[in-house]
């Protein structure tokens, strides 16, 4: 579904990205695990055309998107969810949920999934009418999610949803994920601190270290690897 | 109290010219950061279009409420190009520059676009043609308010009302708002940006025509330096009122108007100016943001 192949980006001089290449199939989640300025989240910026790689290309079910603006991007069903939640503070929670059906016109399916997304995280619906800014970390992370679902993406591209959350949230966040891929079949692409919890939901795996991949396996032999345990996984 | 009554409507009229183009202003830096120094001229050249309209049309034997409406569209619809390609040209090259580099673009323009006009018109005043005639049932109060001032006052009434449903209700208006709070973040969900921006620039432009065209047919002269002034007074009301809302620009161009018209018929003329920007740095030592502004909060 989503190819990488030798993706070099820059990010304000630094050589953020080194030839990274990676792999998403259809229906997968994928988790990218790495320290912090590994360059995770220059690779999700780097898909959605914030970042644009100088060398390298992306292919997007096989039409090649590293040149293309984000927004045409967005239309192609890649949506990303950002670090820090990024939630629009003087916006209501419907009118956030609303920007993320900026480009669909079907304003009777916009209701119903709207519906569903408050099926999925009842708190927002109770919060319906808040101002995003005046929302808990959790549930900004919920409505974020959700804002992100509302255009029915192909590819979910989640950049720390755990972070800063208390553990009973960071366990109902990580749950609607597993769910979202179940029911909608929406390949994820999941970067993560949080290596144990990501590691869990993941088919796959991918390991950063100061802009490369140096490592790629399946969830559970990455689980399972002293390596990744004595580095990421604080065992 | 006629005379108070006719310092206060003298005053809302001012205000709601101060508040049209203040609009533009306060749009433009909600979205951009970028305080727009040749928005004055904007009006100013929207005054010109109507009036060369207005001339050709009335050899042609046109008059009337026609005649305004013909001569205020043209003008908007020019100034809307103006302000369209102005940002295209001087501003949106330097969307990644130090925050001083377009600041510098606007004033460079603000100065080309008033010596463009000195030079393609005329640096004399040039009578506007009273292109609002006086209605009769305005006839028994015609000591205290003209015709012309009733329509500014309910043009700026309408156009607020529509801009403000606008940008609460429309799609357009939903990117703008979010674009304003975090651009990456709209781009990210798949609004246009440079399209939300555009957009902006051409209603805050055709807001500063209908101004333009308005406050000359009342006042009945131009030349090219009434932008340079009228900017300069609408800015301080969106400052005044708190830069980036609204609501602001229009309180803070109505406090800005009053202020003015009780100090010019109270005091003296001479005073007006010291009037208006002593009460800016009074509102602004105690509120730094204005009267209804954010203090801005550190983005996460």
């Amino acid at each position: 579904m989503l190819k990488i192949r030798n993706l070099h980006t820059y990010y304000g001089g630094i050589h953020a990205l080194k030839s990274v290449s990676l792999n998403l199939d259809e229906g997968e989640i994928v988790t990218l695990i790495g320290a912090n300025g590994a360059g995770k989240s220059t690779t999700l910026m780097s898909i959605s055309g914030i970042e644009p790689p100088r060398y390298g290309e992306i292919l997007f079910m096989g039409t090649p998107i590293h040149q293309m603006t984000p927004d045409r991007i967005f239309s192609l069903g890649i949506v990303q969810v950002p670090e820090g939640r990024r939630i629009f503070p003087y916006l209501s929670v419907t009118e956030n949920l609303d920007m993320g059906a900026y480009l669909r016109r079907d304003l009777h399916e916009i209701r119903n999934d709207m519906d569903y997304i408050f099926t999925l995280f009842p708190r927002l619906a109770e919060r319906r009418h808040q101002l995003g800014g005046t929302l808990s970390g959790g549930e900004q992370q919920m409505l974020a999610i959700s804002r992100g679902l509302m255009s029915r993406p192909k590819l979910l591209l989640l950049d720390e949803p755990s972070l800063g959350l208390a553990p009973v949230l960071v366990q109902l966040i990580f749950d609607t994920i597993e769910k979202i891929n179940r029911e909608n079949k929406t390949t994820i692409f999941l970067v993560e601190q949080n290596a144990n919890m990501a590691l869990r939901i993941a088919h796959r795996g991918y390991v950063m270290e100061s802009g490369a991949i140096t490592l790629e396996d399946t969830a559970e032999n990455l689980l399972a690897s002293e390596k990744i345990k004595a580095a990421y996984l604080g065992l | 109290m006629d005379y108070f009554l006719e310092l206060f409507l003298g005053g809302l009229t001012r205000g709601s010219i101060y508040a049209l183009i203040a609009l533009g202003y306060t749009m433009v830096y909600g979205i951009i950061e970028l305080i727009n120094f040749a928005h004055g001229e904007i009006y100013m050249i929207g005054a010109f279009t109507a009036l060369i309209v207005a001339s050709a049309l009335s050899l042609m034997g046109m008059s009337g409420l026609s005649l305004l409406i013909l001569a205020g569209l043209v003008a908007v619809i020019y100034s809307s190009a103006y302000g369209y390609t102005i940002e295209k040209i001087a501003y949106k090259p330097l969307r990644q520059a130090p925050r001083l580099s377009p600041l510098i673009s606007a004033i460079g323009m603000s100065i080309f676009l008033q010596n463009y006009v000195l030079l393609a018109q005329t640096s004399d005043f040039l009578s506007f043609p009273a292109l609002i005639k006086e209605f009769e049932f305005m006839e028994p109060i015609s000591h205290i308010m003209r015709s012309s001032e009733l329509v500014i006052i309910l043009t700026t009434l309408v156009s607020t009302a529509l801009l403000t449903l606008f940008i609460k209700f429309s799609r357009t208006g939903k990117a703008m708002r979010a674009t304003a709070q975090d651009k990456t973040m709209a781009m990210l969900l798949g609004v246009n940006v440079n399209r939300v921006i555009s957009v902006t620039f051409i209603i805050g432009s055709g807001l500063a025509a209908i101004g333009g065209v308005l406050i000359s047919s009342h006042i009945g002269q131009i030349n090219f330096y009434i932008g340079f002034i009228a900017g300069i007074k609408a800015f301080t009301a969106a400052v005044l009122g708190g830069i980036g809302s609204i609501p602001g620009a229009v309180l803070g161009g109505m406090i800005l108007g009053w202020t003015e018209s009780f100090a010019t018929g109270y005091v003296s003329s001479d005073y007006e100016d010291v009037f208006a920007f002593g009460l800016l740095v009074f509102i602004l030592i105690f509120r730094p943001a204005g009267i209804l502004g954010r203090s801005t909060s550190e983005k996460v």
